[in-house]
């Protein structure tokens, strides 16, 4: 792995930075360590109505870094996923990413909320997957992927569509390029999803639950693509249930329970030597006894 | 527990005769046969008894189908049906949006027009827009609650046949069109936005890029109907006495007694606008949907030369064996 993971109490404060910074710098990178795609959670609270679904979670993750967040269907891990590129606003608590503020600007000593433009701006340096893939059926495979670079970053259709080509033959897809999502299967519809969320060049990467609506069969090679990318330098932050991806892939696991954060670490203490009862408990139901960790 | 004996049949069932060399037999249909028979009567006797009937009069139809005057209403109704057709979609859309908007304002004030619109016969509308000038004798625009005018103007002089046709028209059109059009666009699904929305593309392109194409599929269809209804529908504008299609046979009739070959003659200038618009919304929905069917359908032109390379090319090959 390339960078270590921030350590457990760091991680639940967001305040040790230093920390964080020590750790990493005393790590060996077989790539040239990342210098952008911080990622600073403090604090954020969010409500549907009257449930609180966040209840004050601080996260910290190091440019480069490979977060996976792991807990039961409830637990808040999609809702805090998407507050990081603002689909959903925070009621408390604040992300910063590479030090900047995540949807809001300071003025006088309050936070206003950016224009829409601003905040479509942000989102450009963050990539997101989703679980239903959410592609464009009335678009190609290629078209998906050169659509944001030309309509939000305004480049070039020939500079796009060089780009997007590499993107799809980095995810092995270069030769269905034409087709339309619905004649590629879930496995390749949720590559051509990871090319177009790359092709913005994004410091950070989201993943919802990237392998859920798929076939068993299919899940490896979208794995494959994305364990790929955790060598690449390029942040990620996945919400997934393949236990055995996430100890494969994560520097930092997060189990999370009932909108809190129960324990943060490294793979090894998370799935092998976890603190918490909860976290025990909830191993205990989702990795089979045959299961070696 | 008894063991249990192989089935009887086993070893002395006869062995089983080899049919290799027999003909299949398809199963017959007779009563497709007779369904077919009787449709096929059917249809000749109404040919026969249009040709053979002279009080058609076929030769009558012929001589006004093309006359000056037939040709000039037909343009007058093509020139409703497109102006009031264009008008009432792009104030029907701006109504779907108003009315999937957050403002309640906003979305109270679509709703309202939809319920007026939708709940008044088009013949009343019509004829309220054209007597509008016994309601309010002068328009005027200026600023409200001052006497500052702009422009002002008899509303008589103002509201002609032809404003009070596509006045009416129109808005009546846009109160159906917002509906079909906020359909087509709540067809599309959330994640779709979601993820435009990720990807940073700005609302506008978000709408005209990525949700409307989508929504096409749902919208066109309804769009066709309602352009179609409204070809026919033009005809009402008769009570406003303007001299579209439907009018000016209506004219010619009382002049010549000659009614029913000339409600034929209009009649058959309805059944080939309907016609052309159906070959268009063919292509117009195919190009729309792409993406969503695994393989494009052929189209008619498609299918014809691919039986004629099958058939016609196939055939010398078969006479060569």
């Amino acid at each position: 792995m390339s960078i270590i993971a921030a350590r457990k109490e760091s991680t639940t404060t967001a305040q040790a930075d230093a920390e964080n910074q020590t750790a990493a710098s005393v790590t060996s990178t077989p790539v040239a360590p990342a210098t952008r795609g911080q990622v600073d959670i403090s604090n954020v609270r969010k409500s549907f109505g009257v449930t609180e679904v966040l209840k004050g979670v601080s996260l910290s993750v190091q440019p480069g870094g490979v977060a996976v967040i792991v807990g039961p269907s409830g637990s808040g891990k999609s809702t805090l996923l998407r507050t990081i590129n603002h689909l959903e606003k925070v009621d408390g608590g604040y992300i910063t990413i590479d030090g900047e503020l995540v949807g809001y600007e300071v003025r006088g000593n309050k936070l206003h909320e950016l224009r829409e433009k601003d905040i479509l701006k942000q989102r450009t340096h963050i990539g997101m997957v989703f679980q239903s893939f959410n592609l464009f059926p009335h678009l190609t495979a290629l078209e998906n992927v050169i659509e944001a670079p030309i309509v939000a970053q305004k480049r070039s259709k020939a500079e796009a569509r060089k780009r997007g080509l590499e993107l799809l033959d980095r995810v092995g897809l270069k030769d269905r390029a034409d087709a339309y999502p619905r004649q590629l299967s879930g496995g390749q519809q949720q590559r051509v999803a990871i090319a177009r969320a790359l092709a913005l060049d994004p410091k950070i990467l989201l993943f919802d639950e990237p392998t859920s609506a798929l076939d068993p069969e299919l899940v490896n090679e979208v794995l494959d693509v994305i364990r790929e990318l955790a060598k690449s330098g390029t942040t990620l932050i996945i919400v997934t249930h393949e236990m055995g991806f996430a100890r494969d892939v994560a520097d930092t696991v997060v189990f999370m329970d009932q909108g809190q954060i129960v324990e943060a670490g490294t793979p090894q203490d998370i799935f092998a030597n976890p603190r918490e009862e909860r976290t025990r408990s909830f191993f205990s139901k989702v990795i089979e006894p045959a299961f070696n960790i | 527990m008894s063991a249990i004996a192989p089935p009887a049949t086993a070893d002395t069932a006869p062995p089983t005769p080899d049919y290799s060399e027999y003909k299949l037999v398809p199963a017959r249909h007779p009563w497709r046969w007779v369904g077919t028979v009787l449709v096929a009567a059917g249809v000749a006797a109404i040919a026969w008894s249009l040709v053979t009937n002279p009080r058609w009069e076929w030769g009558v139809v012929a001589e006004w189908f093309t006359a000056q005057s037939v040709v000039n209403g037909l343009i007058e109704t093509l020139k409703l049906t497109a102006i009031s057709g264009v008008l009432g979609f792009v104030l029907g859309f701006i109504l779907a949006l108003m009315r999937l908007s957050a403002s309640p304002l906003l979305v109270s004030v679509s709703w309202t027009f939809s319920w007026i619109f939708r709940s008044t016969p088009l013949l009343v509308q019509l004829l309220l827009w054209y007597n509008l000038g016994y309601l309010y004798e002068k328009i005027s625009l200026g600023i409200p609650f001052t006497d500052v005018r702009f422009f002002e103007a008899q509303t008589t002089t103002l509201i002609s046949q032809f404003a009070a046709a596509v006045l009416g028209l129109t808005l009546n059109q846009a109160a159906y069109s917002a509906e079909i059009i906020r359909g087509g666009i709540l067809s599309v699904d959330q994640g779709q936005l979601e993820a435009a929305s990720a990807l940073g593309i700005p609302a506008w392109k978000r709408s005209t890029r990525i949700v409307l194409p989508q929504a096409m599929r749902a919208i066109l269809p309804n769009a066709f109907n309602e352009i179609i209804g409204l070809v026919k529908g033009t005809s009402i504008v008769y009570v406003l006495a303007y001299s579209e299609l439907f009018y000016t046979v209506q004219v010619i009739y009382n002049r010549t007694q000659q009614v029913l070959p000339l409600l034929l003659v209009a009649t058959l200038w309805y059944v080939v606008i309907t016609s052309v618009l159906s070959v268009f919304q063919y292509y117009i929905e195919r190009h729309f949907s792409k993406g969503a069917l695994r393989t494009l359908p052929l189209t008619p032109l498609q299918k014809a030369r691919k039986f004629f390379a099958t058939h016609v090319a196939a055939s010398p090959t078969k006479d060569a064996r």
